[in-house]
């Protein structure tokens, strides 16, 4: 997957705007949560992902985002896109279970993403055979008791080809993270596991790339501080980006403001 | 059966691919598989949802996977686990159950499983195998590892009398001849029946089956049965298992559209998940009235 260009300012416009179109078109929301993640997936698919790694998006409503990358990178084409979310279609609207070479597990059920991993990097370790593998969750999917089930599995085998990215927007599914369950910022609720823990601002690719390029001695955590519906600018950090389509006029402003961006 | 088990897995763990995770149960049972299996026995601990997401990641990743607890927290805790992770991708990840049914009898209401098997079957591509006799064990353990598809291994005790001859393992087998009605039980619950039916007048007798995989579609009734089913006055299914999902509505099923319809139909099934007074697995399956006597009254044979 990783290409010999470095994803720049025009790869990044492009994908934001592909992937506006396909959820205008589709007559689907979930943008918010989207976008927030939309910058952190286009870099590691483009920039670090190797033939032996592997990817688990734990937060399966970001499926438009995920195709979007592979997009991006060839994996998928511009005719894919088009049948998103549409009667026969592979791409549903979270990662399907089979037909996609790129997508190892149908995620979107939240909780299940990084055991996953953890158990993919495991395997990869008991099998001698090289590959990192990443993660991508939520933040609000923080709440779900098996993902800190596998945090704990994660720390204690000291899985050091794996890197946990948390999309961290702070809005959740009917609220603030903070309002639901005073969980966020979720970095300081991890003190005391064996993880490094990196923020970052999950909108600023230098960061992104150096926070990846950092040397790993264990599981790695990188919350990536996002906000929600970035670039989108009528919405960017509201809840209505989490659920709600684009009309007309939404859609024009909006492709004309990630023109501008 | 747990050493029988135990032995199965090391003799399997010689394939340099296997991998085996105990949700941290198996505590003086399957030491011996630990020190065979080195970093290949994995304890994951009290996490039973990250150990199914696990066992299907290692899966997916060509490894032989069995995950083992006591039998009611390998399915119902992570059920969402199985069916997402492991069902939906196929991936022949194995389940083991230990104590099926009442098994853990006065350990209480949580540490039973009687809504087992039923519950997997639902789920894409699940099979399920409940081992009769101890000595099927080796069998099972071969079988379901080799048979390309996630399965749920329901483990009990085999309470064959001491003299009777334990057949060679099969899905179905004809453990007593008769000229009464048919009676199928499921799993372990076949070999608590002989010593009573065999003391029956073979004129009367039942003739009994034993059930040790299903779904049907994997497991297919064998012709002799039902040449036998279609003769007999009465069909006769014993279960450790709710009615709801449980064997008899499978077999019925089954029946049903091959247009064979017993005359007369009984049901001996686990009948509750709470009880007011707990007592052994023998006392839980006489309440559910599922106990070699109560066979017999609900046959007319006491």
């Amino acid at each position: 997957m990783r290409s010999s260009a470095e994803l720049g300012p025009d790869g990044l416009r492009s994908a934001r705007k592909r992937l506006v179109q396909m959820h205008y078109e589709s007559g689907v929301g979930h943008l918010g949560g989207n976008l927030s993640a939309l910058d952190a997936l286009l870099l590691v698919f483009h920039e670090f992902l190797g033939p032996d790694d592997k990817f688990i998006l734990s937060k399966g409503h970001s499926a438009g985002a995920l195709y979007t990358a592979l997009w991006s990178c060839g994996r998928l084409t511009d005719d894919d896109l088009k049948t998103f979310h549409k009667d026969d279609t592979l791409l549903s609207g979270h990662p399907p279970a089979s037909g996609l070479a790129d997508v190892l597990f149908a995620t979107g059920s939240l909780g299940h993403g990084l055991s996953l991993a953890a158990g993919t990097a495991l395997a990869l370790r008991l099998k001698s055979q090289t590959g990192r593998v990443v993660c991508m969750t939520s933040d609000g999917e923080w709440q779900e008791g098996s993902t800190w089930e596998a945090l704990i599995f994660a720390c204690h085998h000291r899985l050091e080809t794996l890197t946990i990215l948390v999309d961290h927007n702070d809005l959740q599914g009917f609220g603030s993270t903070s309002d639901v369950a005073s969980m966020s910022p979720l970095w300081t609720r991890l003190q005391g596991f064996e993880l490094q823990v990196e923020v970052i601002d999950g909108h600023d690719l230098a960061q992104i790339r150096s926070a990846l390029a950092a040397p790993q001695t264990g599981p790695r955590l990188i919350a990536l501080r996002t906000i929600k519906g970035r670039g989108l600018q009528d919405v960017e950090g509201r809840m209505e980006s989490h659920y709600l389509p684009l009309d007309a006029t939404g859609y024009t402003q909006a492709m004309h403001n990630l023109d501008s961006q | 059966m747990r050493k029988q088990l135990c032995d199965a897995l090391i003799e399997r763990s010689a394939r340099p691919d296997m991998v085996f995770l105990t949700g941290d149960l198996g505590f003086m049972a399957l030491e011996p598989l630990q020190a065979a299996m080195g970093e290949r026995f994995i304890n994951a601990g009290v996490a039973e949802q990250n150990m199914i997401s696990v066992s299907a990641a290692m899966a997916r990743q060509s490894l032989d996977v069995w995950v083992y607890s006591i039998a009611p927290f390998v399915y119902a805790r992570p059920f969402e686990q199985i069916r997402n992770d492991i069902g939906f991708h196929n991936l022949p990840v194995k389940l083991i159950g230990n104590g099926g049914g009442y098994g853990y009898g006065v350990m209480g209401a949580t540490h039973h499983a009687i809504d087992d098997y039923g519950a997997l079957l639902t789920l894409p591509n699940l099979r399920a195998f409940i081992p009769v006799f101890d000595e099927d064990v080796a069998a099972v353990v071969q079988v379901a590892g080799d048979c390309g598809a996630p399965a749920y291994l329901r483990m009990g005790r085999g309470e064959p009398p001491s003299d009777f001859e334990v057949p060679a393992y099969a899905p179905w087998r004809h453990l007593l001849e008769g000229g009464g009605p048919v009676v199928i039980a499921v799993g372990p619950l076949a070999g608590t029946y002989i010593a009573a039916l065999r003391a029956l007048d073979p004129a009367v007798r039942p003739s009994l089956w034993a059930v040790a995989e299903l779904p049907l579609a994997h497991a297919p009734i064998p012709e002799a049965l039902l040449a036998q089913i279609g003769s007999a006055d009465r069909l006769c299914i014993a279960e450790e298992h709710v009615e709801q999902g449980g064997f008899a509505s499978m077999l019925l099923l089954d029946l049903a559209r091959r247009g064979l319809a017993p005359p007369r139909f009984t049901h001996l099934c686990a009948r509750s998940h709470t009880f007011e007074r707990y007592g052994s697995q023998a006392f839980l399956r006489a309440r559910s009235g599922l106990d070699p006597a109560a066979l017999l009254a609900a046959l007319e044979l006491a």
